[in-house]
C-alpha cells in the first residue's frame, strides 16, 4: 500500500529554510494554494507579498537574486510560466539569475479548468536558454528538490505537488540533478515517465508482470536532458519507447525524447502519451486523466499498440484497485 | 554635489556635449535616436554631473569586445561598472528606455567614464556599444530592451539593499512610454505598498513614441495625478530647467518613491527636427540636401560651444 504523505513541502520547506537567511519567498495572492503560509508565519519578514502582479515579481525577484539572496516565487505553474514569460526570459534567464520558480498545480492535477491548467509550462521553459526544469513525482522529490535547485547557479522552474502527496521512492533516496530513477529493467519496452505519470506507469508496470521485460525510468530533470544513462534505456527497448507526461505531448518530455533519439540515431517508435495537443477543461483529476488517456488505461493502450499484445484483463484488473487508492487522495483545492 | 555656482555650467556643459555628440553621430551613422537625445541631455546631464553619488568609474575607458552573454561561462562583461563600485553608501543607477543608448554613452564620454572615441564601436558587431544596450553595455546595470522592465528589477535591488540596511539611493531613468506597460504600475503599487523609500524615478515626459504623439497613440495622463494616486511623491518640472529639475529631485515625501516628472520637448537644441513632427522616433535622412542642412546645424552648434 502506497503511503500518502499530507503537505510535504509545506513541512520541508520551513524546515528547510531556517538556517538559510538568504531565502526570501515571493507569493501572488496563492499563499496557503501554493502551501507557504506555514513559511510566512514562521518567517514573516523573510515573506514578501506581492499581489496578484506576475510580471512585476518577476522583475522584483530578479533584482533580490542580483543582490545575493534567494528568492523563491511561489504561485500556480500557469502563472510562472505563462503570463508573465517576456520578464522571465529577460529578467530571469537572460542574466542567469538563481531565481527559483515554484509552480503549483502542473497539467490536469487541478479542478481549476483551462486558465489553471498548465499544459504547456514545460514547453515554454524548454525554450529559454539558462533554464533548469525540475518536476516531482512523489513525496520524497518533493522534499528534496529544494537541495537539486539550490545547486544550480541560474534559474529553476520546478513543478511542484501539493496536499496529499504519495511516497513512490525511499525517503532516504533524494531527487538527482540530472539523474533519472531507474525503476524496473528489461529489453522489451522502454517506458519515460515523469510527474504524477510516474505512479500510473508503476501501477501498470507491476500489473504486467512477466508479460512484458519494461525499462522504466522515472525523469526528474526536464533539462538539461543529458542523463547519459536514458540513451542506453532507450536502446534497450526492443519494441520501442513509451514516454508519459502530464503535459501537451509538445515540448515536453515527450519531445526532449524525440529529439535524443533523433539526434543519437535510436531507432524505433515513439509512443508519447500526453495531452495531444488539445486544451482540457474543468473537472476532477482522475476524470480528466481518464478523458485525456494520462491514466493507467491511457498507458496500456500505448502499450498494446507498441507490442501488439491484447491487455484488456489488465487494464479492468488496474482499474479496481487504482480507484481504491484514489479514495485515499481527495482532490483539494 | 558642489554649491549652485559649482554644479550649474558643468551640468550645462555636459547636456551641451550630449546634444552635439548625439547629433554628431547620427550624421555619421546615417541615422539614430537623435530626439531622444534631445529630450534627455538635461536629465543625464544633471544625474551623471551632480545627483549620482557614483564611485570613479570601474570599466576601461575604450569599451570591451562582446565576450559572451550572462551563463555558464565567467567571460561575460558588466556594463554597471562604468557607474563605479558597488558600496552601500553609493547609488546604483538604472537606465530602462535602452533606445536612448547613444545620449547615455554620450553623457558617460562627457562625465570622462567612456573615452572620446567610445563610440567608434557603436552598432559595430561584436560590439558592446550596441544601438540598444543590454547589460554588458556601458553604463547599462539590467537587461531592460523590453520596455517596462527595469523599474521592477531596481525595486528588486532597492528592496535587497534595504533590507542589508544600505543608505544609497537606487535612481532610475525612464521614458513616459513606459506608463501605457501595465508592469510599471504592478512596480509603483508595490513599491508604495512595501514602503520602499530608497528609489528614485526620473522620466523624460516628451510625450512622443514609435507611432507618434503618444496623444494620439494612447494617452497616459493627467500622469502625475495618477502615480499621486498610487502613492508616489511625485515632482512635475520642465525638463530644461537644470535648476528646477535639480529642486524637484532635492525633495519629495518622506518614505516613498520619489518621482520627477521632467517635461521636455523631443526637438529642443536641434530646431529642425520639428519639421519631423510628430515621427520624432528614429531619424532618418530622406535626402542628401536634409542630412546637409543637419550637418550645416552641428557645424554652427560647434562654432557655438
Amino acid at each position: 500500500m502506497i503511503k500518502i504523505v499530507r503537505r510535504p513541502h509545506a513541512n520541508r520547506f520551513v524546515e528547510w529554510a531556517k538556517e538559510r537567511p538568504e531565502v526570501l519567498v515571493l507569493s501572488a495572492d496563492l499563499t496557503s494554494s501554493c502551501e507557504v503560509n506555514d513559511f510566512r508565519d514562521a518567517y514573516p519578514d523573510r515573506f514578501i507579498s506581492m499581489g496578484m502582479a506576475e510580471q512585476n515579481m518577476m522583475g522584483v525577484a530578479a533584482g533580490l537574486a542580483r543582490e545575493g539572496f534567494s528568492p523563491w516565487v511561489h504561485t500556480f505553474a500557469v502563472f510562472v510560466t505563462r503570463r508573465p514569460f517576456d520578464q522571465v526570459a529577460m529578467s530571469i534567464a537572460y542574466p542567469n539569475l538563481p531565481v527559483r520558480l515554484v509552480g503549483f498545480l502542473p497539467g490536469l492535477t487541478t479542478p481549476g479548468g483551462v486558465t489553471h491548467q498548465a499544459i504547456d509550462d514545460v514547453g515554454l521553459m524548454r525554450l529559454l536558454p539558462n533554464m533548469t526544469i525540475l518536476e516531482c513525482g512523489d513525496a520524497t522529490d518533493v522534499e528534496s528538490v529544494l537541495d537539486v535547485a539550490d545547486s544550480v547557479p541560474g534559474p529553476v522552474y520546478i513543478r511542484m505537488l501539493r496536499g496529499e502527496v504519495p511516497r513512490l521512492f525511499p525517503a532516504s533516496e533524494p531527487m538527482r540533478l540530472g539523474q533519472a530513477r531507474r525503476l524496473s529493467e528489461g529489453t522489451d519496452l522502454c517506458i519515460l515517465s515523469a510527474g504524477i505519470c510516474t505512479e500510473a506507469a508503476l501501477n501498470v508496470v507491476r500489473a504486467l508482470g512477466s508479460q512484458l521485460s519494461v525499462e522504466h525510468l522515472h525523469v526528474s530533470t526536464l533539462k538539461p536532458f543529458d542523463d547519459p544513462q536514458l540513451l542506453g534505456s532507450l536502446k534497450r527497448g526492443k519494441m520501442g519507447v513509451i514516454t508519459m507526461e502530464n503535459h501537451s505531448v509538445i515540448g515536453g518530455l515527450g519531445s526532449a525524447t524525440a529529439e535524443l533519439m533523433a539526434e543519437a540515431g535510436v531507432a524505433g517508435p515513439l509512443v508519447r502519451v500526453g495531452l495531444r495537443d488539445v486544451y482540457a477543461h474543468g473537472a476532477s483529476r482522475e476524470y480528466l486523466m481518464r478523458e485525456y488517456g494520462l491514466d493507467e488505461a491511457g498507458l496500456i493502450a500505448a502499450i498494446e499498440r507498441l507490442s501488439g499484445l491484447d491487455l484488456g484483463a489488465l487494464s479492468v484488473d488496474i482499474r479496481d484497485w487504482v480507484a481504491a487508492s484514489d479514495l485515499a487522495k481527495p482532490e483539494a483545492l | 554635489m558642489g554649491s549652485f555656482v559649482e554644479w550649474l555650467p558643468n551640468v550645462k556643459r555636459i547636456a551641451r556635449g550630449i546634444r552635439l555628440r548625439v547629433l554628431r553621430h547620427t550624421l555619421q551613422h546615417g541615422g539614430g535616436y537623435l530626439s531622444q537625445g534631445c529630450s534627455s541631455a538635461e536629465l543625464l546631464a544633471l544625474l551623471y554631473g551632480d545627483l549620482l553619488n557614483l564611485g570613479p568609474s570601474c570599466g576601461p575607458l575604450v569599451p570591451p569586445k562582446f565576450s559572451a552573454v550572462p551563463g555558464a561561462s565567467t567571460a561575460a562583461t558588466h556594463g554597471w561598472v562604468y557607474n563605479g563600485p558597488r558600496d552601500p553608501e553609493l547609488a546604483r543607477f538604472f537606465f530602462s528606455p535602452v533606445h536612448y543608448s547613444l545620449a547615455l554613452y554620450a553623457a558617460l564620454i562627457e562625465v570622462r567614464r567612456l573615452g572620446e572615441d567610445a563610440l567608434d564601436g557603436f552598432d559595430e558587431d561584436g560590439s558592446t556599444v550596441e544601438m540598444i544596450g543590454a547589460e554588458h553595455s556601458p553604463g547599462i546595470e539590467v537587461t531592460a530592451g523590453s520596455l517596462g522592465q527595469c523599474l521592477s528589477q531596481a525595486l528588486g535591488v532597492a528592496m535587497a539593499r534595504r533590507r542589508r540596511g544600505e543608505s544609497g539611493t537606487n535612481w532610475v531613468f525612464m521614458s513616459d512610454g513606459e506608463f501605457q506597460e501595465g508592469q510599471t504600475w504592478e512596480a509603483f503599487a508595490a513599491a508604495h505598498y512595501h514602503g520602499v523609500d530608497n528609489l528614485r524615478v526620473i522620466v523624460d515626459v516628451n510625450g512622443q513614441q514609435c507611432d507618434g504623439d503618444m496623444a494620439s497613440v494612447m494617452s497616459i495622463e493627467p500622469l502625475a495625478a495618477r502615480l499621486d494616486a498610487f502613492g508616489s511623491s511625485v515632482r512635475e518640472v520642465d525638463g530644461h530647467d537644470l535648476v528646477a529639475l535639480r529642486r524637484a529631485a532635492m525633495s519629495g515625501v518622506a518614505g516613498r518613491v520619489r518621482v520627477i516628472l521632467a517635461r521636455t520637448d523631443a526637438c529642443r537644441g536641434v530646431e529642425l527636427l520639428r519639421s519631423r513632427a510628430p515621427n520624432l522616433h528614429y531619424l532618418r535622412f530622406k535626402s542628401d540636401d536634409e542630412k546637409a542642412a543637419y550637418a550645416a546645424l552641428l557645424r554652427q552648434m560647434e562654432a557655438e560651444s
